[in-house]
């Protein structure tokens, strides 16, 4: 009983991820969203590892689940990181944007 | 004996060694990856070799059996691949070296240039480790660990020019392989749950229809398909390849989208055909016909030489799942061997372009097609390279392009499945528009054009053309591809009369 509840809880968190990921416009929230899918396919990778019939646990979800934690890891801080960087870019083209006005209002 | 098995290790490993030291000894960095990229051939050829005389391979890497451990094999498509990814590595390798050398000369802005060629080396090399590791995989959970390097180096590699315009792609191109990985690891789970196994070989023996294998199915062709950007998935695929480096477009459109695809293909037809609907491969064919029509008349409205060639590769990636259909009615091999035709002609047509457009743009300054007229008399080869490799779209013979529509075509001829030739002779037709526009721009020189005599740019100009040459060629050496895939056939029939290795 419990293992459909965390398998139900996983898939929710994947769908709620994947609805931010594709709806929120703002990089940090896809981003996040990216992280809740990860985290609801874990959650089910882990569920899946209990064996009902027998009562044991089943090791290759879980090398899963930590292999798949490192990558999200990457992932993560990749985008991370290229955000960043577009949110510099944008921030110097305002800049030199406003210098621009500035030294035309000034030469007016 | 265990020392030659071990040669197949060398395609993942050499790479990844030339990816960490190519960081951390500047200077030797496009010494050590033009090695690793020579030794991962060299590698691939003992491989092919071992192939021709033991038939597949397997091997688990320290020893470790699977689950737990890491097991790398080889057959016939995947060596097929691995072969175009080795030769295209070598080539791509030395037109990075001429771009980035003639970029540093002349830079637009100092001191940028080197920053790019220093962080292009590792990912490069981490690019081929991964793609390397896909086709030698034999695991469906370690195929989603090859997926995310690939996907991770590739969109750090789209980021490299450092332009926002670039930015903003590469963002956009992480975030929905991203997306497309997810799926595929859920779908991953879901076989896991249904057949309790990870095993490309023991899925091939396990798949019989089951409750959970459709939405498996279902989930991971989705997150492939997007991947792989075709049609309606492809919005992320033209600016992305557009924006980057011209030796980082070569490598995307070229080798890094085919990746995604090779495993759609052998999971749909290696492991799953027997319990998917005849529906499901019409829908992949609608799908495919969707994205040769409509990326072919987006290719025709492009201003921009380089967009023109991303949007072109939509419509090439169409006629790739338009053999779902066609292979679903013909018979798996015939399918493989038209399917490997198709991405390897296109792979090495597709980097021979974007190596010229490249070289067009570093001469020209602009890749503006309309101001692109008498090109040939300055950059010779390079025109006459993105002429031989438009032959290859095109599918003239005796390219591989022609090989692999050829083959198409006759299938669905033979099946009377008259919708698809259509559309298959629709998208030359329309191939043929693009192509020409772009030629007849490059090869007339307006008469009041002044003389201007030769650039010289070797590394830049003779790998385009080399690789336009095998495109081009691919169709007189079909019978070496096709021994391969008949070899492995031969083998594995031999394999399950015999009861098993």
């Amino acid at each position: 009983m419990t293992t459909i509840l965390y398998s139900v809880t996983g898939l929710l968190l994947f769908v709620f991820g994947l609805f931010a990921l594709i709806v929120c416009p703002h990089p940090l929230r896809k981003i996040l969203g990216g992280n809740v899918m990860s985290a609801g396919i874990f959650l089910f990778l882990v569920a899946a590892s209990y064996r009902a019939d027998t009562g044991e646990i089943d090791a290759v979800p879980q090398a899963m689940v930590l292999t798949g934690i490192v990558v999200s890891v990457c992932i993560t801080a990749v985008a991370l990181v290229l955000s960043t960087r577009l949110q510099q870019a944008a921030d110097q083209g305002a800049r030199r944007r406003r210098k621009r006005r500035r030294e035309e209002d000034a030469g007016e | 004996m265990a020392f030659a098995d071990s040669w197949i290790v060398v395609p993942v490993f050499a790479p990844l060694t030339a990816a960490l030291l190519a960081f951390l000894v500047r200077r030797a960095s496009f010494f050590i990856s033009l090695a690793a990229a020579c030794l991962s051939l060299l590698a691939v050829a003992v491989l092919v070799n071992r192939f021709l005389v033991n038939g597949p391979a397997a091997y688990a890497v320290g020893g470790w059996d699977p689950p737990l451990g890491i097991c790398l094999r080889t057959d016939g498509p995947a060596l097929i691949m691995l072969v175009l990814t080795a030769v295209a590595g070598v080539g791509i390798s030395l037109y990075a070296k001429g771009y980035f050398t003639l970029r540093i000369e002349r830079p637009s802005r100092v001191g940028r240039p080197e920053r790019q060629e220093r962080f292009f080396w590792p990912l490069w090399m981490l690019q081929l480790t991964g793609l390397n590791g896909l086709y030698l995989s034999g695991d469906i959970f370690n195929l989603y660990v090859t997926l995310e390097v690939i996907g991770v180096s590739a969109a750090a590699l789209a980021a490299l020019s450092g332009k926002s315009a670039s930015l903003i792609a590469a963002l956009r191109y992480l975030l929905v392989s991203l997306l497309g990985s997810m799926s595929y690891l859920l779908g991953v789970v879901f076989v896991y749950k249904t057949y309790g196994v990870l095993d490309l070989g023991l899925l091939q023996a396990a798949a019989a229809p089951a409750p959970g294998v459709i939405a498996a199915m279902a989930l991971m062709s989705v997150g492939l398909l997007l991947k792989t950007a075709i049609f309606p998935m492809h919005f992320w695929l033209p600016p992305a390849h557009a924006n980057a480096l011209a030796p980082v477009s070569a490598i995307l459109s070229g080798l890094v989208v085919k990746g995604s695809f090779f495993l759609l293909f052998r999971l749909w037809f290696d492991i799953f055909s027997p319990v998917l609907p005849a529906a499901a491969f019409n829908l992949m064919g609608s799908l495919g016909a969707g994205a040769i029509i409509w990326g072919g008349v987006q290719v025709l409205r492009q201003q921009r030489l380089k967009l023109l060639i991303a949007y072109s590769t939509v419509s090439q990636l169409g006629y790739l799942v338009i053999a779902f259909p066609l292979a679903f009615a013909g018979g798996s091999s015939q399918a493989w061997s038209a399917v490997l035709f198709m991405a390897s002609g296109h792979a090495c047509a597709k980097i021979a372009m974007f190596m010229s457009a490249g070289t067009i743009m570093l001469h020209a300054g602009h890749d503006r097609i309309r101001d692109l007229a008498g090109i040939r008399a300055y950059l010779p080869v390079t025109a006459f390279a993105y002429a031989a490799a438009g032959v290859n779209l095109i599918g003239l013979p005796p390219s591989g392009g022609f090989i692999a529509k050829w083959m198409l075509l006759i299938t669905a001829l033979a099946g009377h499945q008259w919708l698809w030739a259509v559309v298959l002779l629709a998208g030359s037709f329309l191939a043929t528009a693009y192509v020409f526009r772009v030629v007849a721009q490059l090869f007339v020189i307006p008469p009041d054009k002044p003389v201007i005599t030769r650039r010289r740019a070797g590394l830049l100009e003779w790998p385009a053309l080399i690789m336009a040459l095998l495109s081009l060629l691919l169709g007189l050496m079909a019978p070496y591809p096709l021994r391969l895939l008949e070899a492995g056939q031969i083998v594995r029939t031999a394999m399950t009369m015999g009861g098993g290795p």
